[in-house]
């Protein structure tokens, strides 16, 4: 009998002992004198489940988990008298609810292929976008892009393709494609499971974005606490180096592009565009004044197309399957899938791409099952530490750009964040200004001084010292922060202060 | 860390590292990177160094170090464990492992170094806490015990 076993070599699935199975599983079938093939896939994004162990029956690819190396010797026994089941089976794992109401379009080929199998790729649909590209006029390509709505999937939401447009329309010797992969915000993971999991989709984009705009160099830059992913992407990039799919005359073409990575060293505002590319200048990651946008004057001063992994990663489905296929998807003037992300105190943590629209409450409560300590729901935050705090009355609202923002939230990077009763939001609002008084690049005043002079005030108000004063004196800070910063960690620390003040205004003695 | 090759002195590694970016300044922040790996840490004494090789300043050089959390300027210890203390694992009792791990670790500072860090991407597994470069998720008290007891002394896994 010979089986073929997937366990996954994403991080996340690492952290909790993948490896470790993926040993046993080596050692047990040895010791049974089994041919087995061991395959190491990114995650499906169903992590309450990992370390997921899947197996291939005729019909599907069958799952058990959360597996743990003790019960390795019982699953053998199953698989070897061709049973399923089993305490920890699954079933056929693409028929788990959690997976099989999602819209997998960004991230179909996670957790199913191996992540460097040039031919999986290719199997699963891959290079199909840039072989249509490669055939395309830039200008087409860059209708395409616009045609399908596609926003920064970074937070902003600008629609990538008038990015993409004024790229295109500068005259410059070089031009740059950078890939922001500082994926800093607490709560999301998601691009560093496409990372991991497929790295070729997002350096396909790459190259997309590249002969559309005539860019002939990209650079990643990913943050230095995701060595796997960064060891993962210069692997990929190595094999397209090697097959044609990088360097020059891609795929035989006229057009040549490269790509390299680039670490980050620790710090949160590098995940802002302009101190991006200050660092991926060899500089300090300070943010500087807009305009001139990256666009015109980016990387070096030459004309710099700066887009998310996501971003780039949803282009070559949207060349692949057509503009229109992707404008369909979504809500208003949110188009296509997010990539919703539920992390923190929540059952079912994991990746759900879903067309944007659903609500916060079918997130939250059907697909993330409520919160793991089976407490009540207290809050949630939505879209990174610099969005806001959100109780049930929002669980009716519809994710999309538009209707977060008009409701004082906002979508960000998709992730969200649950806590329980237990939770103190005086000290969440407290952490928020800690947090931008460590990170905060210290080039605005109100973000550098305000963020430690909201932490002391905080303090004095959560001990009950002058209380009407000292309130009077965060709104202030408050305001001064929003309006006197030039990028999101200043301008946006507030959104999490205000929202738990207003919702919670117990625990803060008020 | 990378141990160093015999018989080169650390100017000659600083040259070689510096010519695998081809000298170049806008590369600095990998170069450094790789300076940390083999040194463990980014001498003082070596800036000079770097900056006749990229063609900059010795400010620059030390801006840059003193602006980013991973460059460390001096040895500290070998066993380096980062507890998540973004808002995700705060959820689920971050504060009070990073309590524990203080009183756990003190009097160990020569052996472990702690940091307590914003995010480590692992957030629907939370709390999570990195030990080197190994991730580690769904940690608890006993679970973050027994690494650290596994840090103590002077070999470490």
């Amino acid at each position: 009998m010979s089986l073929t076993i997937y366990i996954p070599a994403d991080s996340a699935a690492v952290s909790v002992g993948a490896n470790d199975v993926a040993k046993e599983i080596a050692n047990e079938a040895k010791k049974r004198n089994l041919q087995i093939e061991i395959k190491r896939n990114g995650s499906r994004g169903m992590f309450w489940l990992e370390p997921l162990v899947e197996i291939t029956t005729d019909s599907a690819r069958v799952g058990f988990g959360p597996v743990d190396v003790n019960d390795i010797e019982t699953l053998f026994d199953v698989w070897q008298a061709k049973k399923t089941g089993h305490r920890l089976a699954l079933g056929p794992v693409e028929e788990i609810p959690f997976l099989k109401k999602q819209q997998r379009i960004t991230f179909k080929r996670v957790g199913i292929i191996e992540p460097l199998n040039l031919d999986d790729y290719q199997k699963h649909g891959g290079f199909e976008g840039l072989k249509k590209a490669l055939t395309m006029e830039s200008k087409t390509i860059i209708e395409q892009v616009l045609t399908s709505g596609l926003r920064g999937r970074g937070g902003a939401g600008f629609p990538a393709g008038i990015k993409w447009r004024t790229v295109a329309e500068q005259t410059a010797e070089q031009k740059y494609i950078c890939c922001n992969a500082d994926e800093g915000d607490s709560g999301t993971f998601a691009d560093r499971m496409l990372m991991e999991g497929d790295p070729f989709c997002l350096l396909e984009g790459m190259i997309i974005a590249g002969i559309s705009t005539k860019a002939t160099k990209g650079l990643i830059y990913v943050r230095s606490e995701y060595p796997a992913a960064i060891k993962t992407l210069k692997s990929a990039i190595e094999i397209l180096r090697a097959n044609n799919w990088l360097g020059n005359n891609i795929a035989g073409s006229k057009h040549e592009f490269d790509i390299e990575i680039r670490r980050g060293a620790g710090s949160y505002v590098c995940g802002e565009e302009s101190a991006m590319l200050e660092s991926l200048e060899g500089k300090r990651g300070q943010v500087k004044v807009k305009p001139p946008i990256p666009a015109i004057c980016g990387l070096f001063g030459a004309p710099t197309l700066v887009n998310n992994v996501l971003t780039l990663a949803s282009v070559p489905m949207i060349l692949s399957e057509g503009a229109k296929a992707y404008r369909d998807l979504g809500a208003n003037k949110s188009h296509g899938t997010q990539a919703f992300q539920l992390g923190g105190n929540i059952k079912h943590g994991g990746l759900v791409e879903l067309e944007f629209g659903i609500s916060l409450g079918e997130l939250i409560n059907d697909f993330g099952g409520g919160t793991k300590t089976g407490k009540n729901f207290k809050c949630a935050q939505l879209g990174g530490p610099l969005g806001a705090y959100v109780n049930n009355s929002m669980f009716d609202a519809p994710m999309e750009y538009e209707a977060l923002a008009e409701a004082g939230a906002m979508l960000g990077h998709g992730g969200i964040v649950v806590f329980d009763e237990d939770i103190n939001m005086g000290q969440m609002a407290r952490f928020a200004f800690e947090f931008c008084a460590i990170e905060s690049c210290g080039k605005c005043t109100p973000c550098r001084i305000g963020s430690v002079r909201g932490v002391e005030t905080i303090d004095k108000l959560l001990a009950g010292q002058n209380r009407q004063d000292n309130l009077k004196l965060i709104k202030d800070l408050c305001d001064i922060l929003e309006n006197g910063s030039l990028c999101a960690m200043g301008g946006l620390t507030p959104l999490p202060v205000r929202s738990a003040m207003k919702l919670f205004p117990k625990d803060f003695g008020l | 860390m990378r141990p160093m090759k015999n018989n080169q002195s650390s100017h000659d590694t600083i040259t070689d590292i510096c010519a695998k970016y081809q000298n170049n300044p806008a590369a600095l922040i990998e170069i450094l990177h790789d300076i940390q790996e083999n040194f463990g840490f980014i001498p003082e004494n070596l800036h000079r160094e770097i900056a006749d090789r990229l063609n900059i300043t010795r400010a620059e050089i030390h801006g840059v170090i003193s602006f980013y959390e991973d460059f460390k300027t001096s040895k500290g210890a070998k066993t380096k464990l980062k507890i998540c203390k973004g808002e995700a694992c705060q959820a689920l009792g971050a504060n009070e492992l990073i309590k524990q791990a203080k009183e756990q670790m003190s009097g160990l500072e020569e052996d472990i170094c702690f940091e307590e860090v914003y995010c480590l991407g692992n957030c629907a597994l939370a709390p999570a806490m990195m030990r080197g470069e190994k991730l580690y998720g769904r940690i608890n008290r006993a679970s973050l015990e027994r690494e650290i007891n596994k840090s103590k002394g002077p070999i470490s896994s």
